[in-house]
């Protein structure tokens, strides 16, 4: 199951990527009299571009085992319109945990951020979960990379979602990363092992070499915490409510 | 951009070409038009056959594939006679549509070259003529106004002998055509920028920098100044938007290491023709311990005026007059901006020699200065307020800074220059002669100069090219630009079809320029006699700014 899902996840970033920068061509400039102009315009500023990256792509190890655990999300689109993909899981004694997708539609409203509206699709061992979302992504003053994303579900739950992250730059290459998520629910979700209210965070600190760009592998800590009611139905599921764990991974991006 | 190759294309280095001052690194045409290849390639005359098509390239050690007039990077150099009407049949053997564009030429605006503009461009296999009469004299340029293009190599040298004699005598006369070469794709480098705007910036704040300004400064204001900076998410290391990280710098198509040469006898006086035809490169150029004397910009004659350097933003040519009198060698030294490159050649008496190679510059920084805050120190706000419109592009996507007080520095060179060294400045530039329109403009076209870095978007006013619609001038009006730059770059903004005369303080005598570069934070205004009907093409010729939206359309009714 899960390996289907992270090669499906692969193959539509991979697919995104991959799309070549076609160019949308401008509206046609309107034409002198008696002069063929052709349909191109000048300048092509309306190209459509496609990226993914990984920003997780880790092995998570505590003494005893190994989790795996991605985060990654994709483009495509203008400067203005594009669409989006995030996904994030984890995996972990062969049962895949944690697992969101969201499939996004955003539009440019300020200098930096993006206005972003979709579906949250919890797919993961655990029954599904079907949300709306919608919420804001961009930078923040200071160089804070930020998602603001609300949900609504069918059942009327609401939910919210916190992630932010900073690049301090040790070097030009060597750079420390430190992320967080924070979860909030209106409603528990008990077959979920979610509670209501404040849930959990996974945060960490990673420190990474861009051997390129587009490629850095990195080293770090990360903690999974779950708290008041999400904690109390881990405990009566066995499971822990607060996980250290030392990651390695690679940052990708195409 | 990845062209077929024919396979007749050969590729050959010519040995010991230096010696006479010429290309040694260019592949063998695929034409024999020009002169023979032991001269520099140089075709003159009035009817001219150019042909744009793909050819191998090796600059890095990686055999490429590259976009090329006659087989040659740069293209041969045209020499025209002013008074003269030249032909030139320009045949299309890429693969996608091309054009040329004479750059600085004043040509009727069907002959400009620009697709979508001027005409509908050259399809591939077919050929376009241009005819036209040559009205002025000096060094210009050609290059394709299609695509990226020019980055790939479409680019070559125009001088235009002035039909009354030179003004200045010299023995000898050089082109140096200085460029940028990327083994990536033009589309891979602006598609990196549209994701990670410092992608090509290794040179940025780090905890190193961090503990060196706190131990130099005292921690409180490196505290105070990486948070004003963080405030407005900008960073002061951005100085140009690709760097050494991915361009080789070449002098007439050549790396430093193949010591691209000239040739002279001690107390000759010597013509260096400057021509930057980068995409994306300003360079700052010096010739090691011999002082230069400015004799023209943008190929209209100025006062001549001493320097020991002078920055030239893409698209500008200056040319110099040196005269050497000792025995030795000196290193021709074309530093890029940022300080990550640079192009080198050698001026020697004999083949074969070089002169060190200097160290480079310190890089330059950033300043609130070239924010458009004046000289405002830290936190302080004068009750400066914004006009309503000016307000309006501010938080807008094309927007990520509006100068609050935009500073006029003609009389400074800008950041990056060591002290004791004497750098040309824009007012330095005073024409030989008077403007040949008196009057005075009859209205005020006010343009900003924006951008978004982090997205990677430019443009003026907050718009994109295909969000704006054509500036209008009427048929021999008499206007007045003038250009506030809200970004943290430098943009040579050029018009096509009519002179640019830069205000600078030397009244009628201003230079007319095709090209102004604009520092950041900076407003300065030019006049503009709209004596050419047509749809002329406006831009910023950073090629990357070009293609991502700093493009107008001036329509002359």
């Amino acid at each position: 199951m899960s390996a289907f899902r992270i090669t499906c996840l692969t193959a539509a970033l991979a697919v995104i990527a991959a799309a070549a920068p076609a160019q949308t061509p401008a509206a046609t400039v309107p034409s002198t009299p008696g002069a063929d102009l052709g349909a191109m315009p000048p300048v092509m500023d309306q190209g459509i571009y496609a990226h993914a990256i990984f920003n997780q792509l880790e092995g998570r190890w505590n003494g005893s085992n190994t989790e795996f655990r991605w985060e990654g999300q994709g483009w495509a689109g203008t400067d203005y319109d594009k669409l989006w993909i995030k996904s994030e899981a984890t995996v972990s004694q062969g049962a895949v945990e944690d697992g969101q997708d969201q499939f996004l539609y955003s539009r440019a409203i300020t200098t930096y951020f993006d206005l972003q509206g979709g579906l949250r699709s919890d797919i993961d061992s655990r029954p599904t979960r079907n949300w709306a979302a919608f919420g804001i992504q961009g930078l923040a003053p200071y160089f804070f990379d930020l998602e603001l994303t609300g949900f609504v579900s069918g059942e009327g739950h609401l939910a919210a979602k916190l992630e932010a992250s900073y690049d301090l730059l040790l070097t030009q290459r060597l750079i420390l990363q430190p992320q967080i998520e924070l979860n909030i629910y209106s409603k528990a979700d008990p077959v979920r092992l979610v509670g209501a209210g404040f849930s959990d965070i996974d945060t960490g600190l990673r420190l990474r070499y861009e051997l390129s760009r587009k490629f850095a592998p990195y080293l770090g800590v990360v903690y999974q915490g779950k708290f008041g009611q999400t904690a109390i139905f881990a405990r009566q599921a066995g499971e822990t409510t607060g996980d250290f764990r030392f990651a390695f991974g690679v940052r990708v991006w195409f | 951009m990845n062209p077929s190759l024919p396979p007749l294309t050969r590729r050959r280095f010519i040995e010991g070409a230096a010696a006479l001052g010429v290309l040694s690194f260019v592949p063998l045409p695929l034409r024999a038009a020009f002169a023979a290849p032991e001269r520099a390639p140089v075709l003159s005359g009035t009817e001219f056959q150019l042909e744009i098509g793909p050819v191998p390239m090796n600059v890095t050690g990686r055999p490429m594939t590259a976009t090329a007039i006659n087989g040659q990077i740069p293209a041969p150099t045209l020499r025209w006679r002013e008074g003269d009407t030249v032909t030139l049949a320009v045949t299309n053997r890429l693969s996608e549509p091309s054009s040329i564009h004479w750059h600085g030429v004043r040509t009727p605006a069907p002959m400009d070259g620009v697709p979508g503009l001027s005409f509908r461009g050259i399809p591939p296999g077919e050929t376009f003529v241009y005819r036209f009469p040559v009205r002025q004299n000096g060094t210009y340029w050609y290059h394709s106004h299609s695509g990226f293009q020019e980055q790939t190599g479409v680019y070559g040298p125009i001088v235009i002998e002035p039909n009354g004699g030179y003004a200045q005598g010299f023995d000898r006369d050089y082109v140096l055509m200085l460029s940028d070469w990327t083994d990536e794709s033009p589309e891979t480098v602006v598609s990196n920028l549209k994701f990670q705007s410092d992608y090509y910036n290794y040179g940025q704040r780090t905890l190193g920098t961090f503990i060196d300004d706190a131990q130099r400064k005292g921690l409180a204001e490196t505290v105070a100044d990486r948070l004003e900076w963080g405030k407005m998410r900008m960073s002061p290391t951005d100085i140009l938007d690709v760097s050494g990280a991915a361009y080789t710098y070449l002098i007439n198509g050549q790396p430093p290491a193949a010591n691209w040469t000239a040739l002279f006898r001690p107390g000759e006086r010597v013509r260096l023709r400057f021509i930057n035809g980068s995409s994306m490169s300003i360079f700052d150029v010096r010739l090691e311990g011999l002082p230069m004397t400015v004799i023209q910009a943008d190929g209209n004659d100025v006062m001549p005026v001493t320097a020991d350097q002078f920055r030239i933003g893409v698209a500008e040519t200056y040319d110099v007059i040196v005269q050497p009198t000792a025995d030795r060698a000196y290193t021709i030294f074309a530093q890029a901006e940022d300080r990550t490159g640079y192009a080198r050649g050698t001026l020697a008496p004999r083949a074969g020699m070089a002169a060190a190679i200097p160290p480079m510059d310190p890089r330059p920084m950033r300043t609130m200065t070239d924010m458009g805050m004046g000289g405002m120190e830290h936190g302080e706000m004068p009750g400066m307020e914004l006009s309503p419109e000016d307000k309006k592009l501010q938080g807008s996507v094309g927007v990520d800074n509006v100068a609050m007080m935009p500073t006029e520095r003609l009389n400074l060179a800008g950041e990056g220059f060591p002290a004791g060294r004497r750098v040309l400045t824009y007012a330095d530039l005073r024409a030989t002669r008077p403007g040949t329109d008196p009057r005075p403009p009859s209205r005020e076209i006010t343009l900003h100069l924006t951008g978004n870095m982090e997205r990677f978007l430019w443009g003026f006013d907050g718009k994109k090219f295909s969000e704006a619609e054509p500036i209008v001038l009427q048929r021999g009006e008499r206007v007045r630009f003038v250009l506030i730059n809200d970004t943290m770059m430098e943009h040579p903004i050029h018009l096509h079809g009519l002179w640019s005369e830069l205000e600078n303080g030397h009244g009628e005598y201003r230079p007319y320029k095709h090209t102004i570069n604009v520092k950041p934070g900076e407003r300065l205004s030019y006049l503009v006699t709209a004596d050419e009907p047509g749809r002329w093409a406006y831009h910023c010729h950073l090629l990357y700014h070009m293609e991502t939206g700093m493009f107008r359309e001036v329509r002359v009714l």
